[in-house]
């Protein structure tokens, strides 16, 4: 039987892989990908924690449903920018873009 | 009438207030209006006076008239403003509104001319209500006030012409000089307030007797002496009254001869129940005010300005003021204080009739022979001099007498052979000025010297009566009525001791004559006596060099503590300040290499955060479970 726990176990898996992903991946849309894992991993959550210690209420979903909304906002603009990165700097490598170092 | 005056005695210092109101606020542009108004409220001022005396004096001795009212009121503090009258307080109404009547017509002659007349009367209108309120105050919170206001009216009167840089000068150091006595004197009367719960005269001296903390009382009675010490400039804090000498002659013999440096004397008079139960605070006030005595006596020896050397016998005799009240003889202080302010003034007046007479001259040596030109001001200034030096049965020999008397009686020995030799010190500077400047082999100026007008000189006669008979009060001649009225619980009363009378008249001739042969019958050359003394004449005309080692002391300990603070200053504050400057400086170059632009190396940071966060909640957790 599947129960909560391992849902949560994947979730953690799925978070895990995504900031690693986020922390050591140099290309931008590679990071942009990982971000969207760590997010999916939040939507696991909520799904199933819903289903399992409020399973008469549909909060968890409808917050799911709001991540995914805002999630594929935040890609649409994160792709924008690095787009326009690209025409700039022709490269997609986030070690060229230290603009702010001191 | 009588009681109308007792009941209505604040109306005494309220006319002279309400004369400087008008004067300042109105009718300074009209100099003898305000002239006139100022001596017409001082006049009244004067005739009430006169009537609470004759009430007080008629009443039995010991009847006091006491009125106050509440000024403000809170939880554990009630501050009362009010008045008393008792032979004391009428004593000084008499005496200052007297004085001060006197020399406000005097100066009708002596500041005519002056451009600024109006000022003039109208201060001098605000000094008669301070003083007079200072007399008729009946606690110390009062008393502080007026004390104050008297001091701020010296100053403005000392710096008069202020155009002058020494009387500028002046003026500020008799104003520090007081601020340092002052605030023991504020002090003291704190702590009277703190220890008594009440600042009023009756009720303290109806507490004090039962209180027997000496370790309390004596630090109040040093730090109330502090005040006197100021203001009556005594020995260390004098140095301010002969620089006061620049201020107008007749404010000089109103204010820093008769009456307001009279107050600290007063206060100790007023405050005589505090100081007699403490012996260590009397033996200082007797050891401060002889010294006093003697000292400036002694300066007043080798001074060559007029006013300067009546100055230093203004020093001195509140010294012997100050003696008598350390001695316990309450009653011989205040008569001296009283009998002084008369003949002390008459010599003021006199000394400024001279100066206006030689045109602003007042260097005895450039006087010379002046007797013939003016008459009644030699007359009455030798009058006055033989009144202080204590000729019988002028004023001065009475109550002169009566301080070594009490000296004397109270086992002071030391201090009686000091009154002595100031007694004839005394004699014989008064008579070396009046040798000197009135009958001097000098002939240069005495042709364009000329008689005051005689609103000058019929306030110099008035006052040589005054000087002549106001001993008479205290003598055996009326029955010693002023002793029987001025008197303290404690305080002593001697008799009559001939030996003692004879001795101080014996040491007060001894100094006329002693001046009379070296500056009049040249026997004894004075040049010759300075050679042999060079030294001692040097010490004594600088005065003991006290200005200029308070000069110095002033500049040692200022310029050290500057610098001192200086070099706290640039090397601690500063060096703080810089410090932290540089802390933040080095921790930014080298917190900024963690800085590298890679917007990865900030999220690891903001996961390292997270991750420390969220270990630190649940050991918080873990810790709550166990």
């Amino acid at each position: 039987m599947i129960g909560l726990s391992h849902y949560l176990i994947f979730s953690t898996v799925l978070f895990g892989i995504g900031i690693f992903g986020m922390l050591s991946r140099r290309n931008a849309i590679a990071v942009l990908m990982s971000v969207e894992l760590m997010l999916n991993a939040v939507n696991v959550n909520f799904v199933a924690i819903n289903r399992f210690v409020t399973s008469g209420q549909a909060a968890g979903q409808l917050f799911s449903i709001f991540v995914i909304v805002v999630a594929a906002a935040e890609v649409s603009v994160g792709l924008a920018l690095i787009i326009s990165i690209y025409r700039h700097r022709k490269s997609v490598d986030l070690n060229n873009f230290d603009l702010l170092k001191w | 009438m009588l009681e109308f005056s007792l009941h209505n005695a604040w109306l005494i210092p309220l006319l002279p207030l309400l004369a400087f109101a008008l004067i300042g606020l109105a009718m300074h542009r009209w100099p003898s209006v305000s002239a006139m108004i100022s001596i017409l409220s001082i006049g009244i001022s004067m005739l009430l006076s006169a009537l609470v005396a004759v009430l007080v004096f008629s009443l039995s001795p010991g009847e006091i008239y006491e009125a106050s009212v509440r000024w403000l009121s809170m939880p554990g503090l009630q501050v009362n403003m009010g008045m008393l009258v008792d032979p004391l307080a009428a004593v000084m109404l008499v005496v200052v509104t007297g004085v001060a009547f006197l020399v406000q017509v005097y100066s009708l002659g002596y500041m005519k001319g002056d451009p600024g007349i109006a000022s003039y009367f109208g201060y001098q209108s605000l000094f008669a209500a301070s003083m007079l309120g200072l007399v008729l105050a009946n606690n110390f919170g009062q008393i502080f006030v007026f004390w104050e206001l008297v001091g701020v009216c010296s100053y403005f009167l000392i710096g008069f012409w202020f155009g002058k840089y020494s009387a500028r000068d002046a003026a500020i150091k008799a104003f520090v000089t007081n601020r340092v006595g002052d605030f023991g004197f504020l002090l003291g009367i704190l702590f009277l307030q703190i220890v008594f719960g009440t600042l009023n005269f009756q009720e303290l001296s109806a507490a004090i007797p039962g209180y027997t903390n000496a370790a309390v009382l004596l630090p109040i009675a040093v730090l109330l002496f502090f005040g006197p010490v100021g203001k009556s400039a005594q020995f260390p804090l004098h140095v301010w009254l002969p620089d006061a000498m620049e201020g107008p002659t007749p404010v000089s013999a109103l204010i820093h001869a008769a009456t307001m440096v009279a107050a600290g004397v007063y206060l100790v008079a007023r405050a005589f129940f505090i100081f007699n139960a403490i012996p260590q605070a009397m033996t200082l006030i007797a050891i401060v005010g002889g010294l006093t005595a003697l000292f400036a006596a002694s300066i007043a020896i080798a001074q060559n300005d007029i006013k300067r050397i009546l100055a230093y016998s203004t020093l001195s005799q509140l010294g012997y003021m100050m003696m008598a009240l350390g001695v316990g003889a309450m009653t011989a202080g205040v008569f001296h204080l009283m009998t002084h302010a008369f003949f002390k003034s008459l010599l003021f007046l006199g000394a400024g009739s001279v100066i206006i007479g030689m045109h602003e001259e007042q260097d005895i040596w450039k006087m010379g022979n002046i007797a013939p030109k003016m008459p009644v001001t030699t007359w009455t200034f030798i009058i006055g001099a033989l009144a202080l030096a204590g000729i019988p049965p002028l004023s001065g020999f009475w109550s002169k007498d009566e301080i070594l008397l009490g000296a004397y009686a109270s086992g002071h020995t030391g201090l009686y052979i000091l009154g002595v030799l100031v007694a004839f010190l005394t004699a014989f500077y008064m008579f070396r000025l009046v040798f000197v400047a009135f009958f001097g082999k000098n002939t240069a100026g005495r042709d364009k010297a000329h008689e005051s007008p005689a609103v000058m000189t019929i306030p110099l006669l008035v006052l040589a009566v005054a000087a002549v008979l106001a001993g008479l009060v205290n003598s055996p001649l009326m029955h010693h009525v002023f002793g029987h009225f001025i008197n303290a619980p404690g305080a002593i009363q001697p008799h009559p001791n001939t030996a003692i009378i004879v001795f101080s008249t014996l040491a007060a001739l001894s100094g006329i004559l002693l001046a009379w042969l070296i500056y009049q019958r040249e026997v004894i050359k004075a040049e010759v006596i300075k050679e042999k003394f060079s030294m001692a004449y040097k010490v004594l005309y600088n005065k003991y060099y006290i200005d200029e080692i308070y000069g110095w002391l002033g500049v040692r300990l200022v310029d050290g503590a500057a610098r001192v603070l200086f070099w706290f200053d640039i090397h601690v504050i500063n060096g703080f300040v810089n410090l932290t400057a540089w802390f933040t400086g080095k921790s930014g170059e080298t917190l900024r290499y963690t800085e590298d632009g890679q917007v990865q190396t900030y999220a690891i940071y903001m996961f390292a955060g997270v991750v420390i966060v969220l270990i630190t909640a649940l050991c918080g957790v873990f810790t709550a479970l166990a």
